[in-house]
């Protein structure tokens, strides 16, 4: 019983293509249709965070590296870009890059002495560094201390685009998130991306077969802690605020929590992870108090129950990918 | 009082001792670590959470029945110790056969719980907690004042870490855990219970945390975040350390805490930043830890 292999795994492939670009046509329609129906500031703010999720799901759901410090690189990206636009000035695509550089000097640095470090350690040791930058973030002046950088101008795209209106700056942050989403998508599906995941299956065998697994590590976190970075400097032109809340370990550990919820390894799972948390955060509002606790039970919940995270089950019940 | 490198003796010697104490619960909340993650393969998130328990389960006993601190030094970390039986119980045996990064993911969670209702209940203000009778004044050293508490501190978390070195390496009962560590399956086939070992291992890890909790309740006020940023503190001397060794856990714990101590009076601005810095110095010249084995 011999199989045409080669054309069966084609079908699957164009077949599983397929449902990706269909999610990926509902998701584009349900941007354009969004800001009609839903406040745009927190539209904006979900694209900031899905954008931020989706950069650390690079790092878990494609190289099976756990970094609990992802905050570094949003708040610090958050500081610089907040910094750019408040004190020197700059436009905001400037600022946004200043901050998506700095996110990324930090990763390269922080990435180079993590890696060092498998498994458990290295989640403790991203965990650690970033909890060093927060301390150092909370001493230095230009960081504003425990007030942060407020008023931050939104200023004028390139000089010319007024960014004050919401509506405007609702078409920018949909740029960038959608620039950033096609990125990590390519990185994904080109042939680093697939070393990445042969690093993830079985890190021994891909040393083995000649990959210097420790340098394709270290560029997949530069580009997740960059792209983290381009989420936490958007984030600050969109709100005009960058505060400590931005570099603390308790934002680690939601974007842990948006990625575990949609879904590990899942294309847009972080997307309706950072959605549905942010979602929740806003309703939950007057009880303030408790979404800590509801966070944890939704930790436990994931951990326990699926594993796989919304979008992860949705794909394996349709039997399609996402 | 005299002067030693331009700082008063009065100055250094204080900060020196609150290094030990710091050292203290490094060392105890570490070794918890490293004996937890040796039998079950989990890292103890909740370990911080854990730890402030302790210190509320000593407020509690004393506001509600007026049990003292003696009796909560013992009768606190047996409750908390309960509890964490309770959870491995009900939530953490799903998870032995899954990728470690599910318990540290699950025990995140569990931290959040636990100090979300802390704080609902009992507000995010430090509560104090009255010294002990027995411990209170101090002594006169000449070179500086020692107050008794934390005499008491050094000298009890020392004794409590150095019984459980001597346990796990020096008798039978220590023996059977070092050998389920290794090959559970195997040690199992022998006929005893390893399963309820790992219970009573995680038990004994979180009532250690407790332990600490209740010794720092006078020091510092309990409050529900008492252990959240310290967790961070002992992940990092624990990456130093290297989780192979008891003594090596013990070791590092009091260290870094004598260093931080020190980076207090030398240079203030670094010192909740100093224990990170050594962590990346480590990384860099020795990566597997001081005392951990090239894995």
């Amino acid at each position: 019983m011999e199989r045409p292999l080669s054309t069966h795994t084609a079908t699957t492939a164009a077949k599983q293509n397929r449902s990706e670009i269909i999610a990926f046509v509902i998701m584009v329609a349900a941007l354009v249709a969004a800001p009609f129906f839903v406040y745009p500031l927190f539209l904006m703010q979900g694209l900031c965070f899905a954008l931020f999720a989706c950069a650390f799901n690079l790092l878990i759901g494609y190289v099976g590296l756990l970094s609990f410090g992802h905050a570094l690189y949003f708040g610090w990206a958050s500081y610089l870009a907040a910094h750019a636009a408040k004190v020197w000035g700059f436009t905001p695509e400037l600022a946004i890059l200043t901050g998506t550089l700095t996110a990324a000097i930090c990763g390269l640095i922080a990435g180079a002495i993590a890696i060092r470090r498998q498994g458990i350690y290295f989640a403790m040791i991203t965990l650690a560094l970033s909890q060093m930058m927060y301390f150092i973030a909370l001493r230095m002046k230009f960081t504003g201390g425990e007030d942060g950088i407020q008023n931050v101008p939104r200023g004028k795209l390139f000089g010319v685009i007024d960014l004050a209106d919401n509506m405007t700056m609702y078409v920018v942050v949909a740029v960038i998130f959608l620039a950033g989403f096609l990125f990590i998508h390519r990185i994904i599906n080109s042939p680093f991306g697939e070393v990445l995941k042969a690093i993830r299956e079985n890190e021994p065998r891909a040393t083995s077969l000649g990959y210097k697994t420790d340098r394709y590590k270290l560029l997949a976190f530069v580009l997740s802690a960059t792209l983290a970075g381009l989420a936490g400097a958007t984030k600050a032109i969109v709100l005009q605020i960058a505060s400590l809340t931005d570099v603390y370990w308790t934002m680690s550990g939601e974007v842990v929590l948006m990625t575990l919820l949609g879904g590990l390894g899942t294309l847009f799972g972080p997307i309706v992870g950072a959605v549905a948390i942010i979602a929740m955060q806003t309703r939950l509002n007057a009880f303030e108090q408790w979404v800590s606790v509801i966070q944890g039970v939704i930790f436990v919940a994931c951990v326990l129950l699926f594993r796989r995270g919304i979008v992860g089950e949705l794909a394996r019940a349709l039997k399609i990918k996402l | 009082m005299f002067e030693i490198l331009g700082i008063p003796s009065q100055a250094l010697f204080g900060q020196l001792l609150i290094g030990l104490i710091n050292g203290s619960f490094y060392a105890l909340l570490s070794l918890g670590l490293a004996v937890i993650f040796g039998m079950l393969n989990i890292i103890n998130f909740s370990h911080g959470a854990q730890y402030m328990m302790g210190g509320f389960a000593a407020y509690i006993l004393l506001q509600k029945t007026g049990i003292g601190y003696w009796p909560a030094l013992i009768v606190a970390p047996i409750l908390v110790g309960i509890t964490g039986m309770i959870i491995e119980r009900t939530l953490l045996q799903w998870l032995y056969k899954l990728d470690h990064l599910y318990g540290l993911l699950l025990t995140f969670g569990l931290a959040l719980v636990i100090e979300g209702v802390a704080r609902n209940f009992y507000g995010s203000a430090g509560l104090p907690y009255a010294l002990p009778e027995s411990l209170r004044g101090g002594q006169n050293l000449g070179f500086m004042f020692l107050p008794n508490y934390r005499a008491w501190v050094i000298v009890a978390s020392l004794t409590v870490c150095i019984s459980t070195w001597f346990v796990i390496e020096r008798t039978r009962l220590g023996a059977y855990l070092r050998a389920a560590t290794e090959n559970p399956a195997l040690v199992g086939a022998f006929g005893i219970n390893v399963p309820r070992m790992i219970t009573l291992t995680y038990g004994f890890g979180v009532g250690l945390a407790a332990f600490a909790g209740v010794m720092a309740a006078p020091i510092y006020n309990v409050s529900p975040q008492m252990g959240s940023e310290l967790i961070i503190v002992v992940f990092a001397v624990v990456v130093i350390g290297g989780m192979g060794s008891i003594l090596g856990a013990i070791v590092t714990g009091f260290g870094l805490g004598v260093i931080e101590g020190l980076t207090k009076v030398f240079f203030p601005e670094a010192s909740n930043t100093v224990i990170f810095v050594i962590m990346v110095i480590v990384l860099l010249v020795r990566p597997a830890g001081l005392f951990g084995r090239r894995t």
